[in-house]
């Protein structure tokens, strides 16, 4: 009954699954940032970062078409960005009407809104890619190499592998809870609200204290294997040839992408 | 017979008739491909106690789970007498008893009261009835001093006995128990064994405690690989050792 | 279903390059501190209590209750990390949970989460911990009360933090998403609120021990002050911002967080206004005020009722 609905990870053995995580990690955050210095209406740019994504999926060996089905953006940012259509000056385009206050829609704006939605839509691909082809403790691993604080990756650890234990303690408690939720024909049921929420806090409430009491039980059994409070990795990635190799094309594609992006 | 109350005027009596529980065809295949259950045909008489007893993976779990429409596979299921479709969920629900494996999971309120209260409550009964199914329904698990106890405090086989209680006081048609032993100790098995021979109510149990279905189910079904193996006589059944050694089964 | 209710994960896109590293820069120094100060207090017990009790925040964002025709609120949780875990410890849990949320499951860019991290993190814990700090040791209607204010509070912060850093990244017109995202976050912070008041409520009658102070921290004058600090800010700022949202873009342009390119042009909504809480400055000040006091009023009735159950 485990679904693995909270990895996107795909084990294949693509080229690009094979790289050091350090380099994955850098580039797509490289990645991210030439797609928000990339001026607004830079379509030739950003159409070749499309390319690259379209490459990276095929490189990655999930089908050219994965990463676009996996990029919806949050809906509420978009529909608060396209109140830039209407605020940047510009030539007019056409003019809304609601109410006493009317509205003009500006090419400038237009061009801007398109390019932000652009820009978010890319970098999230990018950011699938990269959790596509990585396994998550490889991931956290490079992160600690790449100067994230011990402390703060070992509680990451920690909670990527208990996020599926509770999380399915909580899937379990709402089927419990659901099971108990029935109505009588004709009765109008379903409690007030003041005493769902009540319900909802206590599950809460449960749920953290078997966490709390679970967490002793981890400790107990951490010192019983001789933990002093040090936690040690073994250091398993070294960078190759081909990971060097990788990030210099990366670097000079973002490079010149760049000037593309600004010539006229 | 099952207690009713008599002044849930809406409330539909079982039908000693009819059957309290039909299972018709019953198919289901996980996300992921694999078939969990195979032609699964099954009936239940009001009054009757029926043990389900498998290897795991026999799919145990995933059929109790049908009962009340947590999973949805194809083919037919009917509770006394209603069709289990989408639209009928929340009155099945109270016409099923379901009761988890681990308690913790069903106890999601400070007090035992609370927890026992929470199905009456969800269905919108009056406050007076509400606390006379509560009384009753401890009544029945014999923890009636425990109404103002905390859920968290208590032992293993006091709280699936709490657990039994909060599906009880919804007066459901048949009880579905899946492990009720599981996790309890020789003295708490006993209460359970008692209690469950006590209930007038139809029950389902899935276990793997072997000694508990000779002692109490006289109707035992066999599952194993998604499919009913074998449906009969509890005695005759377990009296067929190639017939429990084929399918992981021991017996008592 | 796994995500977190409030809609504050900004993606990456909407925030400026400044932007982005002004608020990583900001995240990055506090959480030094932070380290820093359970790096010094340092107690083994503390790693896997911090881990797990991540793994408990992202798994009770899952939990919901139905609210009204198919919609439901859910826990945001940095109130509840706070007061159950201490302010250092829950800015820590809140950021892997961020990090995670970010990283697994693209809840929020990668670029953007210094923005998030502070958002929903930082600013939250902080809030709420300088407001609960405050009745410390009182009786337990008061510390209910003080941790639903404290929890709307922080919601309300982390909304406006968030409009705000979108407006100076160009993204968004101030008069336009600020009351749009306070609007909504005051009814997820409604939620937010009487979720976390019924879970403290729960483990007040479970586990006392747990509440009585051992997350006690030293300087506690300084943690409300912060907390307090914070939410006159977001009292006065929210407002304004609705309403004269010139004002605030002069103050920006002087103090050089907007550039003159940046900064839309108010002039095509002349008309623009939110009636229903007036004109002035001051008119809606004072609105916002009255909202925390009816938030209380509220959490004083619902802690009350509780207490009543309990006897």
């Amino acid at each position: 009954m485990h679904d693995n609905v909270f990895d996107r990870y795909q084990p294949h053995d693509s080229l690009l699954h094979r790289l050091d995580p350090r380099v994955k990690i850098l580039v797509t955050i490289l990645f991210i940032l030439s797609n928000i210095l990339l001026p607004d209406g830079a379509w030739l740019a950003f159409g070749l970062g499309w390319c690259f994504i379209l490459l990276g999926n095929l490189l990655a060996e999930v089908g050219v078409g994965y990463t676009l089905r996996r990029s919806l953006l949050a809906l509420m940012f978009s529909l608060a960005t396209v109140t830039t259509i209407f605020s940047i000056p510009g030539n007019a385009l056409t003019t809304l009407h609601l109410g006493n206050i009317s509205l003009v829609a500006t090419d400038a704006g237009v061009l801007r809104f398109v390019s932000i939605m652009l820009r978010a839509w890319l970098s999230v691909q990018g950011a699938v890619l990269l959790v596509v082809t990585t396994r998550f403790p490889d991931l956290i691993h490079a992160l600690e190499h790449l100067f994230m604080p011990k402390i703060l990756v070992t509680i990451i650890a920690f909670l990527y592998r208990y996020l599926f234990v509770l999380t399915d303690e909580v899937m379990r408690m709402m089927r419990a809870r659901q099971s108990r939720s029935a109505s009588i024909p004709n009765v109008h049921g379903g409690g007030s609200l003041p005493w769902r929420v009540h319900v909802s806090g206590g599950m809460v409430g449960q749920l953290f204290l078997r966490s709390y009491e679970r967490s002793d039980r981890i400790y107990n059994a951490m010192l019983a294997r001789g933990y002093t409070g040090q936690i040690r990795t073994l250091f398993s990635h070294v960078m190759l040839r081909k990971d060097w190799f990788f990030m210099f094309l990366a670097c000079l594609s973002l490079v010149a992408l760049q000037f593309i992006g600004r010539i006229h | 017979m099952p207690i009713v109350h008599p002044t849930t005027p809406h409330f539909r009596p079982p039908d000693p008739q009819e059957n309290v529980l039909q299972i018709e065809d019953l198919n289901f295949v996980y996300p992921d491909g694999h078939q969990a259950l195979q032609d699964i045909c099954l009936s239940m008489k009001a009054g009757e106690k029926v043990a389900l007893v498998g290897p795991n993976g026999a799919g145990k779990s995933t059929l109790l789970l049908h009962m009340n429409g947590i999973l949805a596979g194809t083919g037919r299921i009917t509770i006394g007498g209603l069709p289990l479709l989408k639209e009928n969920l929340p009155t099945i629900r109270g016409m099923v008893g379901l009761v988890f494996q681990n308690p913790d999971d069903q106890l999601f309120s400070p007090t035992v009261f609370e927890d026992v209260a929470f199905g009456p409550l969800h269905m919108g009964l009056p406050e007076e009835e509400v606390r006379a199914r509560v009384t009753s329904a401890l009544q029945q698990v014999r923890m009636e001093g425990y109404r103002d106890h905390l859920s968290h405090h208590l032992s293993m086989g006091e709280k699936k006995r709490i657990a039994i209680a909060t599906v009880l006081c919804m007066q459901p048609h048949v009880l579905v128990l899946d492990e009720p032993s599981s996790g309890l100790d020789p003295r708490a098995r006993r209460t359970l064994i008692n209690l469950l021979r006590e209930l007038p109510v139809s029950m389902l149990v899935s276990t793997h405690d072997m000694a508990l279905v000779s002692q109490l189910f006289e109707r035992m079904v066999i599952m194993d690989e998604g499919r009913i193996v074998a449906d009969g006589n509890t005695h005759a059944l377990m009296a067929d050792e190639s017939l429990l050694q084929a399918h992981g089964l021991e017996r008592p | 279903m796994l995500h977190s209710p409030a809609v504050m994960h900004i993606p990456d896109g909407f925030l400026s390059l400044g932007v982005s590293i002004t608020c990583w820069l900001i995240t990055i120094f506090i959480l030094a501190l932070v380290l820093n100060h359970i790096n010094r207090n340092f107690n083994e017990r503390q790693i896997p209590l911090m881990g797990v009790m991540a793994a408990f925040i992202f798994a009770a964002q899952m939990i919901n209750f139905p609210v009204a025709g198919g919609t439901s609120g859910h826990l945001l949780g940095g109130t509840l990390a706070a007061i159950l875990l201490g302010p250092w410890a829950a800015m820590l849990v809140m950021t892997a949970v961020m990090a995670v949320q970010g990283l697994l499951f693209q809840d929020g860019g990668l670029l953007a989460m210094g923005a998030n991290i502070l958002n929903m993190g930082l600013l939250t814990v902080t809030v709420s911990y300088g407001f609960y700090r405050m009745v410390q040791g009182r009786s337990k209607t008061s510390r209910l009360v003080m941790a639903g204010s404290a929890a709307w509070l922080a919601v309300m912060t982390g909304a406006l933090s968030t409009a705000l850093q979108l407006w100076l990244s160009g993204t968004v017109q101030l008069d336009l998403v600020v009351p749009a995202m306070l609007g909504v976050h005051a009814l997820i912070g409604l939620g937010e609120a009487f979720i976390t008041v019924t879970t403290l409520a729960f483990i007040f009658r479970t586990r006392p021990d747990l509440l009585d102070g051992k997350t006690q921290t030293r300087g506690s004058r300084g943690w409300v002050l912060a907390g307090l600090s914070i939410s006159l800010l977001v009292v006065i700022l929210s407002p304004l911002a609705s309403v004269s949202p010139d004002g605030l873009e002069r103050v920006a342009l002087q103090l050089g967080f907007l550039n003159s390119a940046q900064a839309s042009k108010y002039k095509l909504l002349p008309n623009y206004s939110l009636s229903f809480l007036g004109q002035t400055s001051l008119s809606t000040i004072l609105a916002g005020l009255l909202g925390l006091l009816i938030v209380t009023g509220m959490v004083i009735i619902l802690a009350r009722s509780l207490r009543r159950k309990g006897k």
